[in-house]
């Protein structure tokens, strides 16, 4: 441990002092470019109207107020299809899309990590090329399919085109890759079946990836839930319906939306900020050879 | 007679030998052949059709594609400006997240996570988050930018900074750059990290002198995969620019101004119902982005070496 410090130290004697204030400025500047949008959010959510309209706008809140969430909760339920709805479809539809994409990719992860097969390379190279095909770039084909597999305006319109992305399964299979073959060998002598290998040994090991590969799928399918793919309105969810309360008076209901985005906003950087740990660990693995 | 069977049992045993690779992958690749390749060969296919969804398509051979780049202005617009995304915001991006990522990992592990959180959350909040810059360059009196120009007599009259056409670019790269400092963010914290610390070691034993070189010949060549892996993740990114531009500037924006490959499909799919012509671009839009990765993969290789 004393070693360590002292060949720390050797290191840092490098760094001029100049240089530190130097990253400090910069990490602080950019930092509250990061961080001013989130925090106006809150801060305009918590103005009361006539501060809202104020000329200069102001930076801060005098009397802060919860009266916009009241308000949205109260538009909310007021709406001819109950806000539980909503809650429902898209705690519904999240969970559905993003374990069935963690299980099916991984367990397509591990033969492509682990097992030796005619294909394999020509495989993975495909999915390293389905990284570029994102929903943004491909929506209209998509579209086009959804319509003639007859799933749209259901569940499976919104679930079906995130569980095929290929990212996930990139990141599995490259922290599988890294799983030393004794663990497998070991199973094997056992006599247990690659099955059993892949849910027993497998899947233990690679909790971190797993967690990433969900906190990447559920920000994923609660951020891209199109409008136009699902247009029942007791089959959309909330990012929808709130959109829609927002901005049918956008101007009149400034408080109210911004009270519904910093709403919206919470259930992804929850989940983030608990699963931050593992984020990095898998993306530790994440490296791409050319 | 006999040879035949022989084959036909050597294609059975080969398939049973690796019939549980091939067994545990289908249902993934199902999924993967419906939802991420087909959408693209379906492009390639209706791009060469007239087609509205209505009536069947129509072949038209190449013809979406001279309209695109011959009588199209606004896709020269839009190809122009999404050029100036993968410029801008790109490398911008790239350049700061590594920086950054760089920068703070000396810091204490807490001070890290707030951080690496800082830079991330942009990324995941989606809509709702970028929602905001709509309030802060509103074209009037209370929008903040223009309140602040206002109060200290830089501007008199509110300026529509999403509406005209001279600032929706410069904003639009602005709001870009903010959201997209996500996966390959994330990617440099890990790498950095994982960079073994004995090379840096040897490196000071080498004469590596102040942290720039230490950087430049030890650092960026042990992390050069996962700096292949950012850049693609950062191409995605800018490629794909065009909700951004729609929610905050309008579809179509002002002369359009703000109007990228994407909005251009938007526009011609979702209003116009011109699928052929929408998946062309498409078309275009993909084939650009293979081709900047492989311009971006070799650079990165050049700087390992």
């Amino acid at each position: 441990m004393k070693i360590k410090n002292k060949k720390r130290m050797g290191i840092d004697n490098r760094r001029s002092k100049i240089g530190n204030g130097f990253v400090i400025l910069l990490l602080l500047l950019l930092g509250a470019f990061m961080a001013f949008p989130l925090y106006y959010t809150v801060i305009q959510s918590l103005k009361p109207s006539e501060e809202l309209f104020q000329f200069p706008p102001r930076l801060y809140v005098i009397r802060p107020t919860g009266q916009h969430y009241t308000e949205l909760l109260q538009l909310m339920s007021n709406l001819w299809v109950p806000f539980s709805r909503y809650l429902f479809n898209t705690l519904l539809v999240t969970f559905t899309g993003t374990i069935l994409h963690v299980v099916l990719a991984g367990m397509a992860a591990y033969p492509l990590a682990k097992h030796k097969f005619p294909g394999r390379d020509a495989l993975f190279a495909i999915i390293l090329l389905g990284l570029m095909f994102v929903g943004q770039v491909t929506f209209l084909p998509m579209f086009i399919i959804v319509a003639k597999l007859n799933i749209l305006n259901t569940y499976w319109a919104y679930i079906c085109p995130s569980v095929g992305a290929s990212l996930g399964l990139f990141l599995i299979k490259q922290f599988i890759e890294q799983l030393p073959d004794s663990l497998l060998e070991a199973a094997r002598i056992d006599g247990a079946t690659e099955w059993k290998t892949y849910f027993r040994i497998v899947m233990p090991n690679i909790k971190p990836a797993i967690l990433t590969v969900f906190i990447f799928q559920f920000v994923n399918i609660w951020n891209g839930l199109s409008k136009e793919m699902v247009y029942d309105e007791q089959l959309k969810v909330v990012k929808v319906a709130l959109e829609q309360v927002s901005a049918s008076n956008a101007y009149a209901r400034m408080g109210s939306g911004m009270a519904g985005s910093v709403l919206l906003m919470i259930p992804p950087i929850i989940i983030f900020i608990i699963m931050q740990r593992n984020v990095v660990e898998t993306m530790t693995f994440a490296g791409m050879k050319e | 007679m006999k040879t035949k069977k022989e084959s036909g049992n050597r294609f059975f045993n080969y398939f049973k030998t690796y019939k549980t690779s091939y067994l545990m992958m289908l249902p993934y690749l199902l999924f993967f052949a419906v939802f991420t390749i087909l959408p693209v060969i379906v492009s390639g296919v209706l791009s060469l059709t007239d087609y509205d969804m209505v009536q069947k398509p129509v072949f038209v051979g190449l013809e979406n594609y001279f309209q695109i780049f011959l009588n199209d202005e606004y896709f020269i617009v839009a190809l122009k400006n999404t050029i100036v995304f993968a410029i801008i915001t790109g490398p911008a991006s790239y350049v700061i997240c590594f920086l950054i990522a760089w920068l703070i990992n000396e810091l204490k592990p807490m001070a890290r996570s707030i951080v690496t959180a800082l830079f991330y959350i942009p990324t995941i909040v989606g809509a709702a988050g970028w929602s905001v810059w709509r309030l802060i360059f509103s074209a009037d009196q209370y929008g903040l930018i223009n309140g602040i120009l206002m109060k200290f007599g830089f501007v008199n009259e509110p300026v529509g900074w999403l509406t005209n056409e001279e600032y929706i670019m410069p904003v639009l790269i602005v709001v870009q750059l903010w959201m997209s400092m996500g996966i390959s963010f994330l990617t440099f914290i890990a790498g950095f990290q994982n960079v073994d610390k004995t090379l840096y070691e040897a490196g000071m034993m080498d004469g590596v002198k102040n942290r720039f070189q230490e950087l430049w010949y030890i650092t960026i060549p042990a992390m050069s995969n996962q700096m292949i892996f950012g850049a693609v993740m950062q191409i995605v990114n800018c490629f794909a620019v065009g909700e951004v531009s729609a929610t905050l500037a309008g579809l179509p924006s002002t002369g359009y101004a703000g109007e990228t490959i994407v909005t251009h499909i938007m526009d011609y799919g979702n209003l116009r119902y011109e699928f052929g012509y929408a998946c062309a671009m498409g078309v275009v839009l993909v084939v650009m982005m293979q081709y900047s990765k492989k311009l971006a993969t070799w650079l990165i290789g050049k700087m390992g070496h």
